[in-house]
This record gives C-alpha cells, structure tokens and sequence, in this order.
C-alpha cells in the first residue's frame, strides 16, 4: 500500500464502507476490487456501454467515468441494492428484477445490472413512461443480446405493477 | 491511467490557489480540471492527458448554483446537464440551449458531464457552443488577476484548446434573456437516435416581429469546422424575411459556404456540408415556431 | 438417435418458465470472465503491434523484466510452435501453427494489435509500466488492406509458405489468396441461354464485430504438479483446454478449464486470445494471473466477421423459376486463412431450388485481425446479394417478390445447392406465413418502403454430454458441458422435465467445468438446444429406464410390465402400486444404488434453419438517414422449447443484423489503423433506433429430433440486411449495393440520382 492511496467513506447500498483507493482507481474498479461487489460490469470502460451504471446520490451516471475518491461522503447505489431489503434481502426480487425474468429480458446477462439500475432510475423520475420514454431512459445501455424488445415491455409492465402498487398502498 | 494527485477544494479561492500552485509545470502536466469529468477520464484512460494532479471542483458551492435571474441565466461550471432537465423555468427560456444539453451522450453522460465543461474541452462538435453561440453567452473566468468575462465565440481557439490561462478556471456561463418573441433551437445529425458525436450540429435563434417578419437571427455551426463557429451570412439571409422557404434556402447556402468540414470515421465532407443546410432549415424553422409562439 | 416424431402433445416443453439462473443475473450475483479473484493473482497486460504489417527484428524485455513487481514476461518464441495440424473443429477450426502466432506474433506481425508480448504484475499499474519498457524492433512492411489488394497477385504476400489450395496445377508462387472453392453443378451457360431475364450485381460489406458486451476475459491458476485451471468467459471449454494445451506443449488431463457466465459470444468466444497467454504468465509466475481485453483491444484484435465482394449473376425464366447462377465470393479472413466463405457459398442459394450454378469462394488474408464466427458466419452477406438480386428479378418480371421466392422455394427432397437432399423444412410455411401477416398488406406513410428477404442457416450437430443425477430428496442435478449463452439451462431443464414428467422448477441445471462434464463441443451453430438437448434427453431417458427398473425390482414384477407416467413408476396395466420419484430417490442407496442418466453423442439429423422477415423503413431525403419503423421475423423453429428465448434469439439476432445494415463497419486509416476501436463510434443500435421487433414463430418438427427442435439462433442475423436494402429500394428507388446503408452513403446516392435526373432532364 502506497502512501497516496486515499481513503473514502461513503454509503454504497445503504451500508457505511470505508475503503483505500489510488487516485486513478475508478468508482467502477473501487466497487469490484476493493468492495468486491462485481455485479457491476466492466464493458468499455469509457461510459459507451452503460454496463457499469451507478446511482450516485440518486444520479445515474456511468461509474468507469467516475474516480473512486469523487465517492467520498456519498451516497452509490449499485444492481446488488436494487432487491427490497426488507423482505429478507437474498430471497425476493425488486419489480424490475421480477419483471426481467418473467420477460425473458436477459440471454447472456452481461448488460442486466446496468439496465435495471438505468430503469430503477427512469421509474423514479417518470412513473408512467411511454414506449419512446422507456428506450429514451435505456439509450446509454447497450445490450446485444436481445434486440431490446423485451427489456421494454419488461420495463413497462414494471411501471404498470409499481403504480398499482402505489395506488394500493395508498387507497 | 498514470498516477495523478487528486485535489477537492470545497473553495473557489482554494481552487484557484491549487491552479496557481500547478500553474509553472510542464504543458502536458498541467492540472486537469473535473467537473463531470465524461472528457478528462477517457482522454487520461487513453493516454492523452497526464496532468499531476486533477482538482475536482464539484465541492466549490458556488460552482454548483443554476440562476435564473433579470438578465439572464448563471449556469455553475460543476451542474451537470441532468440538472437542467427538471428545470422547466430554464427550458421556457432557452429550449434551445437544453435541448442541446439533452443530447449529449447518454442519460449517464448527462448525469456528470457539465455544459461548461462540455465548452472547456472546446470539441468542434460538442453539442452545447452551437447554441450557446447563438445566444450570446459569455464564461465567467476566474483567476489570480480577477474574475473576466469572455464571449463562448473567443473562447475556443482550436479542438481541444480553449482561452484559458494555465491558473484560470471557468466558473460559470452567463446566458442573456432572450428579447421578446424570440426564441432557439438546437438540432444535430447522428447516426444513431442517442449515444452518439455530433456529424453535424445547428442552432439557430430567431426574434420576430408580431406580423412575422424576422427581426434578428443567429445561426451557429457544429462539427463542420476546427471549432464550432457562428454564420452570420446565414443569419444575415434570414433578417427581414419571412423565413419563407426562399430565405431559408439562402440561409441554408450561406450556412454552407461557412463550414469548412473534413471526412472522418463519424461522416464525409460531402455529408456534412450538405446537411449543414438542411439542420440549419430546420433548426430556424423550430426556432421560429417557438418564437412565434412566445409574447 | 433417430426415431420418428408425430406431432407430439407437450406438457412442458413450450412453457415459457422463468430460467434457472435468472436470480442470479438480475442481482449481480452471476460471475462473469472478469469476476474472479483469487489470493495472490497477478495483472496480466498485453503488448500489441503498432504496425499492420511488420518483421519482429527483436525484442527486448530486460528492463521489464527488472521493474520490482513484475513476475512474468512472455513472449511468442517462449513457447513451444505447434506443428501444422488442424484442431478445433466446430464454427472455428484453426491451424494450431497459426493459432499460436496469432495469439502470440513470432516472425512477424500481422494486423494493428497483433499481441507481441505480455506481462504479469503485482498491480495493473506495474504491468503497464513494464510494457513500456519492452523495446521491440520493427521492420515495416507493406500493408494488404483490403480484399483488392488481397486479390492481386503483385500485393506484397502475408505468409510465404501460402499457396492457394484448391487451384491446379499447384501455384508456384506464394498467394495471399489461401483456397478457392468452387459449387457447380448443371449446365450453367445452357441456364442463362434460356433465361427470359438476368439480373447481376456487385456486393459488398465492411468488417463488423460481434460487440458483445464482456470483454474476452481469464484467469489462470497453476498447481505445483504442472497443471493448471483456466476460469474464462468462452463458448467452448473444451475448445480452450485443447487449445491452451497445444500452445503451451501439455497434456490435455493437465488442463482445467471451468467455463464462467458468458457476457455474449455470438461466435466471438469460439477461439482462444487471452486464455494461453493468462496460462503461460501464470506458470512462469507461479501464480494465479488475470488477464482481460480492453473494449480497444476487443475491436482491434479479437476475430471480428469480414468485408466481403460478392459477385452474382442470377438468371430466370418468365414464370419466375431461377434456371442460372454464376456466382464469385470473396471474404477478408484477415491475418491468417480461415474466413467463412465457403459456408457463405454454401448458404447462398440454400433457400432455393436451383439446377445450374457455379460458385466460386476466395479466402483472402489481409493485414487486419484474423476473422471469426459471428453468428451464422458468411450467410448474412451471401443472402444481401442473393436476396437483393431476386427483388429485382421479381421486379422486371413483374411477380410479387413473395411469389417469386415461393416458386423457387426448396422443399422436403430438394438437393441442396450444397450437396444434402432436405429432408422436412419450414421455408414455405414462413413464405407463407408472410404473405398472410398483416404487416405484409399495411399501409406505408411517405418516404416509407417495404421490403422482404429470406434466410437459411445449417444448424449444428457436433458432440456434447449431459448427465442427470436423481437427487435423495427428489431433486434433480442436470450437467452439461455447453456454456449458456442465452437461457439454454431454460431449455435443457424444460426438455428433461418433459421426459421425467416432473415440475421443470426441481430440476438445478449445471454448467460445468471440464473435469466434471463429459466432452461437449462448443455452444455455437445453433446447436445447443439440438445436440445437447438430444443429450439431456437421452440422459434422462437412461434415468428413467433405471426409475423402472428399479421399481420393477421393488414390486418384483418385470420391467415392461412398469411404464413412467406422471413422474411415476406406474404398472402398465393400470392397476397396482405407484412408485413416485420421491418415493424412488429416498430409497435409492437402499435399493440398488444411486441413480444417475447419461448420454454422451455426437448428434445426427440436423434441421437445417429458414427464415423470412418483412421491415418498413423510412428514409429521410434530406440527410439519408434510414430508420427501421417495423419489423417481423418469421422464423421455422422446428419446436420452440422456450418460446420466449427462441424470440429472444430472433430479435436479437435482427437488430444485430439492422446494425450491420445500417452503421456498424470498421474504419481503417491507409496503414491500417483501426479509427473506431470502441463503442462510441462503432455504432451499434441502442433501444431509440428499432422498434419492437415481431415474431412469428413456425413450427414444422425435425423428425430427428426427439423434440422436434432445430436450431434458431443463427438464421435470423441473415435477412436483414437485404431485407433493409429491399426496402430501401422501395422507399426511394435506390439500389444500394455496400453496406453499411450510412447516411452518407444514402445521401450520397439520392443526390447523385437528383443530379443525375437533372442532368438527364437538360
């Protein structure tokens, strides 16, 4: 360990972490390397793929283009927080998650993390997107697989289940 | 990526004094600024920078405000362009500017990268110096000699090259108000719908008078030169017209004559030029509807 | 195995469950090729040539080898040349000579990010630094950019000991053009004579990639006793443990290659790069190595698919019928000989009945990186010239094209233009099935066209293993040996359910490493659901026979007096005790043994695969621009294990083929620089440039398939850029003729034609 590497604190999932970094580590290398959270994909490394895809204090953003020092006091949100802790954490799926299985929306599964972390995101600012808002909100990920058909009509019904959700909960 | 110290000042003095400090370094050592940093860490991952240290400024409270004020908007050199997207009051007043902004890369990108830092990295085809170009916008420059101004249109000097001293530091865009029925527009052709450099970009912003006529007007070109760059024929062709199509096919001309474009991996010459035209037609037109639209 | 089908009832195949191994992917637990850490692993970097092509005079790594943490250097000459011999097999079978100096240059360099060295280090900064201290001393040749320049016999010659196969008498001279293949049969001339109409053309295509979106990725862990264990992202295990083992002079026992989750292959990980590399750092280093490409390395050196020149010549008589073919295909295999040519001449008239033509294929070494598989290799180009050319026959015929393909169209007993008779296929249903979709009779808006083509594709057979252990509790273990690149643990568990007549969610499919799994070949050719499916499915019919007579033993009764029904041993008569699996699988150790089912074979009575797609586009005039607006795949599927995954592959597979249409192409500089190594200019389609992408999926059984299944995720990749084009055409009248359809290209071809009319007009 050299002596520039720097320390960060920040919450990554809800859960206070400290971690070493080099100056020129990324958020991206930080979380798979230091955090060992390697749900978080590597797939150009210059934010052409959205693989990577963080919330970083709620703003969805590419963690390759992030350093990992820019972390430090802040809030990263990554695919292995998506699932609702509070139902036993391992065992059940967020929405998003549900709806990408029942949708066939993954074949290889390379790109998943990143899209349902960009769609989490999209869901939260627009409740009820249209089909064009939906390939609009997942047009910084790419995924080869599946001709994205499904990913959209995954992401639609999610929106529709989460909103029934909403207005149950709220009746 | 090289080694590089990471500074994050939570001060603009202190910003600066840490310019300062780097300012007597080698050329190719100089200190990078990070904003949104969607420019600086792919040009460091490939090589093309090395700075010794890179100073985030995105911790200097000033640098993160977006004012809407009399005269105009003060854009932060550290907002990124998804912070624009909430701002409806912005957007009434500039759609142009934040259409542009919206184009940028990706959701991903938008959620770093930094209209100021969109201009600093002075690419000929980055999406926000067209329109800012044709809405007059200015930088405000910070730097051991005091705070100045400089018009975006003396600000880039060449791709990747801007009017910087080595100790300054952009602090923000000033965007004047826009005068009464007049508006902006800003369109780019791409390949692709999204996630994709500009192969050609205009703006244009148009001020009409209430039968129509058109009374001032700025046209401004992306990605066909070595920067982007204002056409005043173009504009001169549309003023005291009413931007029928005649005119604008002037204006479509004269927007061609200006760009000066090359081939490369992302389009031909031939291309561009002739799309310049057809973007310039059509970004006129939106500006106008928009303008006509307004009181 | 072969047994007749009769269209059979399914209770689960056919049911769209969700995967296995779904959790896993959604939550970030799956571990890909770059995922893996392990104590004491080391950074591997590469070295890649400058230089398109050059003499390697020397190199030097004395100061990378002095740098403090550096615990490895490799080199081409540190390892063992493999003789020349062929291995592989597959999409991809290689030269191991050749195979070994592409993955690591010896004499000479052949293509931009040719690997000339590599390093291992305590940190990935370390192997970087220590790159830059290896000294290498180019020669710079001449560069053969492209297939032109490939074609004459003055270019400078990549590989001295090459001379053309397939050319009698044998060339004197050494040839950048590695074989000439030629198809012929009938009297091509006396065809063309008697053709009312003859239409030609000239075609081409740029190099493409696969651009899947996981890097090629390893990591390599040695033992003290000289083996070693390969983690890395590929489609063939056993492919990457023959491979490394050749490279690197061992016996194939002494390689373990266990297989991680693929991000994507489509072809592209049907070969080895950075796996004997990892391997040969790792035991000089006595350490654990993980090596992984770059998204620049990716484009400018893995095996992408080759630019193309097709010439055709397609004559037909009044009612339509093709009675000539006169045909020349050229591919870039790049750096080495291997393009796809032949399965390109192959495929070109596959769809149709022929009875005279001659089709010449040229493999042509360029200085770019040596091609590989992309998904259906070589067809989606011969069907752009094909399909293009019969659109125009219909037109000056004055026919439908849909009726002209019907009426050309191959069926049950047709000779292939590549040699097999068909047995049953779909062509005609999908022709059919077209003609009846309501997209074919929509209504078009102003600049929109439609157009339509089809596609074949072979499928593959191969070998492959599976084995199915009844679990003590009732569960089931399902292994196979064929990486799941897109839901075939779906499949096979679907297909094992079927046959047991149990709920599909009991049965845990495995994907395992090559100790564990019997021999498999690679997941590629549209075979995995065929071949190992056939597996599984005889896996577990050996269970069952064991189930049976095991129950037989228990109720003392002969086994044909048990049938298995209801995921029971029941008695054939219907009266008497039922054994239930749970039942079976408690008792088992007590009763006799374990119960395990296995199946190893090598896979006969392929399906071959047809397609027929319909696309509208609109073509903006102003700047050229091509947009999709509406697209349906209509596909034969034999039978749809999955249904979801098999649209799953038709759509991806179309918007692979609209990118390749439309923008994706390689950008070279004049020495053979690639200007756009990475995924902001290699412009792939991202979710705002295609629609929803309709399927219709057909169904006509492969009566040699225990399931009816043929293979479906290679044929869709080959209508579409014809299709595209034929649409085009119809939007605007323009036939275009190179692909990518950029915008520059289509606007340059609509002013041209403006000019031109106005010059005509004068």
């Amino acid at each position: 360990m050299s002596a520039r590497r720097l320390a960060v604190e920040a919450r990554v999932n809800g859960d206070p972490v400290e971690f070493l970094c080099d100056p020129e580590q990324t958020l991206l290398e930080a979380l798979r390397d230091e955090l060992g959270l390697t749900g978080t994909k590597e797939g150009c490394g210059t934010g052409d793929c959205g693989a990577c895809s963080v919330l970083l204090d709620g703003a969805l953003v590419c963690s390759c283009l992030v350093l990992a020092a820019e972390a430090e006091g802040r809030e990263v949100r990554t695919v292995e927080g998506l699932a609702p802790r509070e139902n036993g954490g391992d065992r059940s799926l967020g929405v998003l998650q549900r709806k990408f299985l029942e949708h066939a929306a993954l074949q290889c599964g390379i790109c998943t993390p990143g899209f349902l972390v960009a769609a989490d995101a999209l869901l939260a600012r627009n409740a009820d997107p249209s089909e064009s808002e939906v390939r609009y909100g997942i047009s910084g990920n790419l995924c080869r697989c599946t001709g994205y058909d499904k990913i959209v009509r995954a992401v639609l019904d999610a929106a529709v289940e989460l909103r029934r959700a909403k207005a149950g909960g709220g009746a | 990526m090289e080694a590089f110290r990471y500074e994050a000042p939570t001060t603009l003095d202190a910003a600066l004094a840490l310019l300062a400090r780097e300012a007597a370094v080698a050329p190719e050592q100089r200190p990078a600024i990070l904003a949104g940093g969607t420019d600086l860490i792919v040009q460091m991952r490939g090589g093309l920078r090395r700075p010794a240290a890179v100073i985030d400024v995105k911790r200097v409270p000033e640098l993160a405000r977006i004012d809407v004020g009399a005269d105009g908007l003060s854009l932060g050199a550290a907002v990124p362009c998804a912070s624009l997207r909430g701002r409806e009051d912005v957007r009434a007043l500039w759609p142009g500017l934040v259409e542009a902004a919206e184009l940028i890369g990706s959701m991903q990108i938008q959620g770093r990268a930094t209209v100021v830092g969109n201009l600093c990295n002075a690419s000929p085809a980055a999406d926000t110096v067209p329109s800012l170009l044709v809405l007059g916008a200015r930088v405000r420059i910070a730097g051991p000699r005091g705070v100045r101004e400089v018009p975006v249109s003396d600000f880039c000097v060449a791709p990747g090259r801007n009017a910087l001293a080595p100790d300054e530091l952009a602090t923000a865009l000033f965007v004047p108000r826009p005068a009464a029925r007049s508006a902006d527009a800003y369109l780019r052709f791409t390949p692709r719908a999204e996630m994709d450099i500009a192969v050609v970009g205009a703006a244009a912003r148009v001020t009409l008078a209430p039968d129509g006529r058109c009374t001032a007007a700025a046209v401004a070109l992306g990605a066909v030169a070595e920067r982007a760059l204002l056409a005043p024929a173009a504009a001169e062709a549309l003023v005291g017209t009413r931007l029928e199509p005649a005119s604008l096919a002037r204006a479509a001309d004269a927007a061609r004559a200006a760009a000066r474009p090359i081939d490369d991996k992302r389009g031909t010459a031939f291309f561009r030029r002739h799309v310049t035209g057809v973007l310039v037609t059509r970004a006129v037109e939106r500006a106008a509807a928009r303008a006509g639209a307004r009181p | 195995m072969s047994e007749p089908s009769e269209p059979r009832a399914f209770k689960w195949v056919g049911q769209r469950i969700v995967r296995p191994d779904g959790a896993d992917k959604v939550t970030g637990r799956a571990a890909f090729g770059a995922d893996r850490r392990l104590p004491g692993m080391l950074h591997g970097r590469v070295l890649r040539s400058p230089h398109a092509h050059a003499r390697i005079l020397r190199i030097d790594a004395s100061a990378a080898r002095a740098l403090p943490g550096v615990k490895a250097v490799v080199v081409g000459a540190d390892l063992p040349l493999p003789r020349r011999e062929s291995g592989g097999g597959g999409e991809s079978p290689v030269d191991y000579r050749d195979l070994a100096e592409n993955v690591l240059a010896r004499d000479k360099v052949l293509y931009v990010g040719h690997a000339v060295a590599a390093v291992a280090a305590t940190s990935a900064r370390t192997a970087e630094q220590a790159l830059r201290r290896i000294a290498v001393a180019y020669e710079p040749l001449p560069p053969v950019l492209d297939l032109e320049r490939g074609l004459d016999p003055d270019a400078p010659v990549l590989h001295d000991h090459l001379f053309t196969h397939g050319v009698e008498p044998r060339p004197t001279r050494p040839s950048n053009v590695a074989k000439r293949t030629l198809l012929e049969r009938g009297d091509v001339e006396a065809g063309f004579a008697a053709a009312d109409a003859v239409v030609e053309g000239e075609f081409r295509t740029e190099t493409v990639h696969q651009g899947y979106i996981e890097p090629h990725a390893a990591v390599a862990e040695p033992a003290q006793d000289g083996h070693l264990t390969v983690w890395c992202c590929t489609q063939g295990p056993f492919m990457v443990r023959a491979h490394v083992a050749k490279l690197l002079g061992l016996p194939i026992g002494h390689v373990k290659v266990i297989p991680s989750e693929i991000g994507g292959g489509f072809g592209g990980k049907t070969t080895v790069y950075v796996e004997p590399i990892a391997a040969a750092l790792a035991q000089r280093a006595g350490r654990p190595v993980r090596l992984v490409m770059s998204r620049e390395d990716v484009f400018r050196a893995s095996g992408p698919a080759p630019a193309s020149r097709i010439r055709l010549r397609v004559g037909a008589r009044r009612d339509g019928r093709i009675v000539a073919v006169d045909a020349s295909l050229a591919y870039e295999a790049g750096a080495f000989p291997g393009s796809p040519v032949e399965a390109g001449a192959m495929c070109l008239l596959a769809p149709y009945d022929v009875e005279a033509f001659r089709i010449e294929a040229l493999d042509v070494c360029v200085n770019k990186a040596k091609t590989t598989a992309y998904r259906a290799p070589g067809a989606p180009m011969a069907a752009f010239a094909a399909e293009s050319l019969l659109d125009e026959l219909a037109a000056k015929l004055g026919l439908d094209p849909l009726e002209l393909r019907l009426r050309n169209a191959a069926k049950k007993d047709t000779r292939a233009a590549y040699g097999p008779r068909y047995r049953e296929i779909g062509f005609l249903e999908t022709l059919e099935a077209a003609r009846a979709h309501p997209h074919w009779s929509a209504p078009l808006g102003a600049n929109e066209g439609r157009g339509v083509a089809c596609g074949f594709w072979f499928n593959g057979g191969q070998s492959s293993s599976a084995s199915v252990a009844l679990n003590e509790d009732g569960t089931l273990s399902l292994v196979a040996g064929t990486p799941d690149i897109g839901g075939s643990r779906a499949s096979l568990a679907l297909m094992c359910a079927e046959e047991l007549d149990v709920d599909p969610a009991r049965i845990r499919p495995v994907i395992a490493d090559t100790e564990t799994a019997g021999y498999s070949d690679m997941t590629g050719g549209s075979r995995v659901t065929f071949a190992t499916g056939m597996a599984v499915i005889e896996a577990t019919r050996a269970l069952v026979r064991q189930l049976r007579e095991r129950a037989a033993k228990l109720l003392d009764v002969p086994v044909d007096e048990v049938v298995w029904k209801e995921g029971a041993a029941q008695p054939a008569g219907g009266t008497g005790r039922i054994l239930a699996l749970e039942e079976l699988a408690r008792d088992a150790l007590r009763t006799g043994g374990p119960l395990v089912g296995q199946a190893s074979l090598t896979a006969r009575g392929v399906g071959p695969a047809f397609a027929t797609h319909l696309v509208d586009v609109s073509v903006d005039p102003d700047t050229g621009k091509v947009d999709v607006v509406r697209y349906t795949a209509i596909q034969d599927a034999g039978k749809a294990i999955h249904p979801s995954y098999v649209e799953g592959q038709m759509q991806g597979g179309v918007v692979q083929g609209i990118g390749w249409a439309l923008n994706e192409e390689y950008v070279f500089d004049a020495k053979g620089q690639l200007a756009n190594p990475g995924f902001l200019d290699y412009r792939m389609p991202v979710a705002l440039d295609v629609p929803m992408i309709d399927t219709v999926i057909v169904e006509v059984p492969n009566p040699r398939h225990p399931h009816g299944v043929r293979g479906v995720g290679e044929v869709p990749i080959v209508p579409p850029i014809a299709a595209i084009a034929n649409a085009i055409h119809a939007a605007t009248g323009l036939r275009l003729r190179h692909a990518p359809f950029s915008p520059p290209r289509v606007l340059e071809a609509l002013l041209t034609r403006t000019s031109g009319l106005a010059r005509a007009a004068r």
